[in-house]
């Protein structure tokens, strides 16, 4: 079938299968920066912003998302760039499987809450899995970017 | 992954969506899909709920009625719902997966999938839920969990009735993103209890006879509570599982219980 | 120091977070040929008959592979240098299977959905076999697992197969017997450490092309791609000239990638149909079929003098290394050689064991490697005798544990599957980790416990060792090249599996060359490429790659200041160079840029270029101190961890940031193990945390926070007086959270994980005594 949406504000109309997920289809789409993790929404690997809002790309039918807006990180360079020049600072830059899907949703996030606390930030990120850093220099680097004002 | 899915369909009504459930019984109706991987291995159609404007949060002075199509996330940031019993349905659902998971899991996904672990069952329970279906109308939740039915219907959306009252809702669970051990609501309105326990691991239910004890009492002390508690162990089925030994499942039964009535008490004085 | 030891961003941090292709499935061709493969449903059992004609028959499948497909030739999975101290006892295919995911056969299709369909077409009869599925149970069972004829050991490691043993190892030091005897405090103690998951982020994944050279390129998400490109030549019968394998960017590995998983499958398909293909796992295969952690077994005993001095250390281990053997002797040794060493004035040392097969998923490499057993074994028990001497634990510790400029015998008798290498330790500053930890976490005002009402608060702690590389064994190289405009190109086979080891190198090499980290290009990991590494294992990056570039890097500036003095006419010695410009004492000078290109267009044209390899003479230990502060719910037992402080010895940190991010990482990885990690099987031996709905990882939410420092330290072996520092962190979190839990609630729990559940019982058994 054909399914007609926007991604990174770019029209699109992908050829797919009824039962395929929007991740597969979007790396056949050659945007490979949305990775496969665990296939069952448990790690946050594949997490892409479905208008705006993190869904699990693994678990969401490419068919039922027609005319809606895809956003992956190849559509947020800037904010993408600069939360990753803060992770270099505080040396959260580990393997890095986790990043892109860790910055759509930390986006995500900038947009939705208002100057969240510590603890705020973690519940909103608790979906996003990481094995390598443990955590607390991502979020240092995160912090940052959520009090960056450029 | 892929699923094997012959046809994704937008149906152009409700009555259509209805014709085609009933039409075959490897047709389904898609709620949020989060986890239709793991409950169906294929499908010949996926009928699609996405364009009835089912996912409305509609607050009235006495009620809220959800959409069956609202999201976990929806009902975790509405106003009105977290002013509801101290916001134990908020909590419910704020305790699920990642907020990935809760932008696409709906409610209406959610209650029909009779998960026993399910964090939202006790609190909608102790709230006293009425789920409203397209053929079969109103119905209460404790009678869908009760009598499951192999009737085929549409569930259009959740009634909570708005009254004031104290609430308290905890999740046992061993990491942030896991399942519930045991998982608990209790709400005291208009002077009276009802407490919820779930994924015993089974199904959540209300607990009437401690309930009914309780209610009787003129005053409420740790002896109270711990008959209540006993009553409560008789009445709900506690075993083990993957996830927690029977006797831990009872520990804190009576841990949550008694925290969660001294909780209520404490926060209407 | 103007590059090391300072915080640099990784070099590749930036591009990765942009969403730049650069993991093994981002380079699959897009028409690769896609593989599957079918896993047993039995514990044990025989293949009798396979009937795939159905599926052979369906459009677009173009081959199904079965034991009879290839050469019986049997070799070991595990990524170590050769001859390798693994048995050499598995197939690629085989008649028998041994674990509920083991590989029956492989289907090769056009498309992921012609797979699935030709799996469920094919018909496999088994004869199911009686499974071991009970480590204690396995010596001398009835069912044998591996009966074999071909299949050996390279060299002895104690392999009686026949006996379901995989290796035994034993070693002593003085007599145990007298020094139990002279002690007048003995305890004797038995722990349990439970199979752990890596759950690295991305799941095993190769491909494979031919190449116009007709030679087989492979990429592959592993640790050790020249150990991979070895083992596939050997099963395979393939010449080594013929095969390429190269290592991009690698989602986590932690041991779990330190052995072959699906690259001979990719490897025997492409070669035969010419095409490319491709192999991922599932999150389900990576938990049931690629390895786990050793689950163990450790009975101790130690004895001690009324006044405190350690006398005597008893360690018997058995360890289930599951169906095949990777890894079994090596890490059953470091249960030793990373541990005791810790205690190491004491008259008598006994270790021993043995490493059994069991039907279960194979266990292999995982961060620690024994250690991490070992210690919660060990740092357990010292707290234990501590409080049947009446003796503080942190004291105990400062009298008995090793000091800057000790040794211990054990260095000499244990290495990894062979002898080892006796050292002094040139650097060791334990004593100061555990002084400055204690006082970090305000140790004296909260132990033993704070009583908070319904929750205790309190405090554990526990020290370790690990290892810096394998003398004498592990080889690192690296090759320097100048380009024109003067920067560099760093080759290194240093396997870069997101601990840093690009960057980390490359700041070494900028160091030495005072050039600046962006104009040194660091390019990791292709057997064609590269020189020769043996991987990302052992903690070897740092020290024994690093040692390399160190090397390679003064090698280069002798050559450039040769090129200088040429070009300024002059002698070397008359020549400054501050990596920008040469300046000699005559006046003259030249910037690198302009001998850079000089030598490269216009006159007496050359390419200078290093190649240097480095093998250690000896494994500095990093060591470090753990301690934990916990609240716990005195009724049901859960946990919160409030901190954990951890100090540490690792000589010069390359960088600081990314040392602090091993610690921590470590740390949470170990604290899962301790809390809650569990590898679980149903009674037939089906792996029922099969799934991350079922096997729980730390979230964010868990650590609430991690207090992490390093001491100043100066390895002189080291580059740049580093050691190294990727394990260590995930040594201590056990025992510090038993040690913990005793202190608050004085019940011991000597089994891991150590749960809630686990908690409420201990402490109702001891109310009712």
């Amino acid at each position: 079938m054909q399914v007609k949406l926007t991604v990174n504000n770019e029209p699109k109309s992908f050829i797919c299968e009824p039962g395929e997920y929007l991740l597969d289809t979007l790396r056949r789409y050659n945007y490979l920066s949305v990775r496969r993790g665990c296939d069952n929404t448990s790690c946050g690997v594949c997490t892409v912003l479905l208008d705006g809002k993190p869904v699990p790309s693994c678990s969401v039918l490419t068919a039922s998302v027609e005319n809606r807006s895809i956003t992956t990180v190849e559509g947020i360079q800037d904010e993408a760039e600069k939360l990753g020049l803060y992770f270099g600072e505080e040396g959260a830059d580990q393997c890095g499987f986790c990043n892109p899907s860790l910055a759509l949703t930390v986006y995500a996030m900038k947009k939705e809450l208002y100057k969240p606390t510590p603890e705020e930030i973690k519940e909103y990120l608790v979906g996003n899995l990481c094995r390598c850093t443990g955590y607390i220099a991502q979020e240092r680097a995160i912090k940052k970017y959520m009090g960056d004002k450029s | 992954m892929v699923l094997i899915l012959n046809e994704y369909v937008n149906p152009k009504s409700i009555e259509e969506a209805y014709s085609l459930f009933l039409e075959n019984r490897k047709n389904y109706i898609k709620g949020g899909g989060a986890w239709l991987k793991l409950t169906i291995k294929s499908a010949e159609k996926l009928i699609s709920l996405d364009n009835f404007n089912l996912d409305k949060i509609i607050v009235n002075d006495d009620l809220i009625e959800i959409g069956s199509m609202a999201t976990l996330r929806q009902i975790e940031t509405n106003r009105d719902i977290a002013n509801l019993y101290n916001g134990i349905l908020s909590k419910a659902c704020h305790n699920i997966m990642g907020i990935n998971v809760r932008n696409i899991a709906t409610i209406g996904g959610t209650v029909m999938a009779r998960l026993a672990f399910s964090d939202i069952y006790p609190a909608l329970l102790v709230m006293d839920t009425t789920l409203v279906f397209y053929k079969l109308g109103e119905i209460s939740l404790v009678d869908f969990i009760k009598n499951p039915t192999k009737e085929r219907d549409i569930l259009l959306s959740v009634k909570i009735k708005r009254k004031e009252g104290i609430g308290f809702y905890k999740k046992v669970a061993t990491t942030a993103l896991d399942f519930s051990i045991i998982n608990f609501a209790i709400v005291k309105v208009e002077n009276k209890y009802m407490i919820s326990v779930g994924s015993t691991p089974y199904i959540a239910s209300l607990a009437y006879n401690a309930m009914e004890f309780l209610n009787k009492q003129s005053k409420i002390t740790s002896l109270e509570i711990d008959e209540a508690i006993n009553i409560l162990l008789d009445e709900i089925k506690v075993s083990s599982n993957t996830r927690s030994s029977k006797d831990y499942r009872i520990g804190l039964v009576k841990t949550y219980i008694k925290r969660g009535i001294k909780k209520v008490n404490a926060d209407a004085s | 120091m103007k590059v090391v030891n300072k915080r640099i961003p990784s070099v590749d941090g930036l591009g990765i977070m942009k969403g730049r292709p650069a993991f093994t499935d981002d380079f699959a061709d897009k028409n690769s040929l896609i593989i599957k493969i079918k896993r047993s449903p039995h514990a044990y059992a025989r293949i009798k008959k396979i009937d795939d004609s159905l599926a052979k028959q369906l459009p677009g499948v173009v081959m199904v592979l079965t034991h009879k497909d290839f050469p019986r030739v049997p070799f070991t999975r595990a990524g170590q240098g050769y001859p390798e101290p693994s048995p050499h006892d598995k197939f690629v295919l085989d008649e028998f299977v041994r674990y509920v995911g083991d590989e029956v056969l492989a289907v090769v299709a056009i498309d992921e959905a012609t797979c699935d369909k030709a799996l469920s077409l094919i018909k496999v009869e088994y004869e199911v076999l009686e499974p071991v599925l009970d480590f204690e149970k396995a010596i001398d069972n009835l069912s044998i697992i591996h009966p074999e004829p071909e299949i050996h050991e390279m060299f002895p490691i104690g392999f009686e197969p026949k006996r379901n043993i995989a290796s035994s190892y034993a070693m002593h030091i003085g007599d145990l017997d007298k020094a139990l005897k002279e002690s007048d405090v003995v305890i004797e103690e038995t722990f349990y450490t439970q199979a752990q998951a890596h759950v690295m982020m991305e799941p095993h994944t190769v491909n494979a092309r031919m190449d116009y050279q007709e030679r087989l390129v492979i990429y592959s998400a592993t640790q050790t791609p020249y150990h991979v490109r070895r083992i596939i030549s050997q099963a395979l019968n393939i010449p080594l000239s013929r095969i390429r394998v190269i290592k991009p960017r690698v989602g986590g590995g932690f041991g779990g990638k330190q052995a072959i998983h699906g690259e001979m499958f990719v490897s025997y398909v492409t070669l035969k149909t010419g095409k490319p293909s491709k192999i991922i796992y599932t999150r389900k295969e990576v938990f049931e079929s690629s390895y786990t952690r050793h689950p163990m077994k450790l009975k101790v005993r130690l004895g001690a003098t009324k006044d405190g001095v350690l006398k005597a250390i008893d360690f018997n281990v058995l360890s289930d290394t599951g169906a095949y053997g990777e890894h079994a002797l090596t890490v059953f040794m470091v249960v030793g050689s990373k541990v005791l060493p810790l205690y190491n004035k004491v008259d008598a040392v006994h270790f021993y064991g043995d490493v059994v097969y069991t039907n279960h998923t194979p266990a292999g490499a995982y961060r620690g490697y024994g250690a991490i057993q070992g210690n919660f074994a060990l740092e357990s028990a010292i707290d234990i005798l501590c409080e049947k001497l009446g003796m503080d634990s942190i004291l105990f510790r400062q009298k008995n544990m090793m000091k800057e400029h000790e040794t211990s015998p054990i260095f000499a008798i244990m290495g990894e599957g062979t002898e080892g290498t006796p050292m002094d330790m040139d650097t060791c500053k334990l004593d100061e980790c555990v002084s400055r930890g204690t006082k970090l976490i305000d140790w004296y005002k909260k132990y033993p416990r704070i009583d908070m009402g319904d929750k205790i608060k309190s405090v554990g702690m526990a020290i370790a060792m690990q290892g810096s590389g394998i003398p004498y064994i592990d080889m690192g190289s690296a090759t320097i090249k100048l380009n024109d405009d003067g920067f560099y190109n760093l080759l290194v086979g240093a396997t870069d599996i997101g601990q840093g080891s690009d960057t980390v190198l490359a700041q070494i090499a900028a160091e030495e060359l005072m050039t600046s980290v962006d104009k040194v290009i660091v390019y990791s990991s292709d057997t064609d490429l590269t020189p020769f590494d043996v991987g990302a294992y052992a903690s070897s990056t740092t020290y024994v790659s690093g040692n390399a570039v160190w090397k390679a890097a003064k090698e280069m500036k002798s050559k450039l200041l040769i090129e200088a003095a040429r070009i300024l006419k002059c002698k070397i010695k008359d020549i400054e160079f501050d990596g920008k410009e040469f300046k000699s004492s005559n006046g003259e000078s030249i910037t690198l840029i302009d001998l850079s290109n000089q030598i490269t267009y216009s006159e007496d044209q050359k390419q200078l270029s290093v190649t240097s390899s480095y093998v250690g003479h000896k494994s500095p230990p990093p060591f470090m101190a753990g301690f934990i502060e916990i609240e716990i719910d005195k009724e049901t037992g859960e946990i919160d961890i409030l901190d954990y402080v951890s100090v540490v010895d690792c000589g010069t940190t390359i960088n600081p940031k990314l040392a602090e991010g091993q610690v921590n990482g470590a740390i949470v990885q170990g604290l899962g193990m301790a809390m809650f990690e569990s590898v679980k099987y149903s009674k037939t031996g089906k792996l029922i945390s099969n799934s991350l709905l079922n096997y729980k990882i730390p979230t964010r939410l868990d650590i609430k926070n991690l207090t992490t420092e390093f001491v100043d330290s100066y390895e002189e072996s080291g580059p740049f007086g580093a050691k190294s520092v990727g394990e260590i962190g995930i040594d201590t979190p056990p025992a510090a959270l038993a040690n913990a839990v005793y202190n608050a609630l004085g019940v011991r729990i000597n089994t891991l994980p150590i749960t809630p559940e686990k908690i409420i019982l201990a402490l109702k058994e001891k109310e009712s005594k």
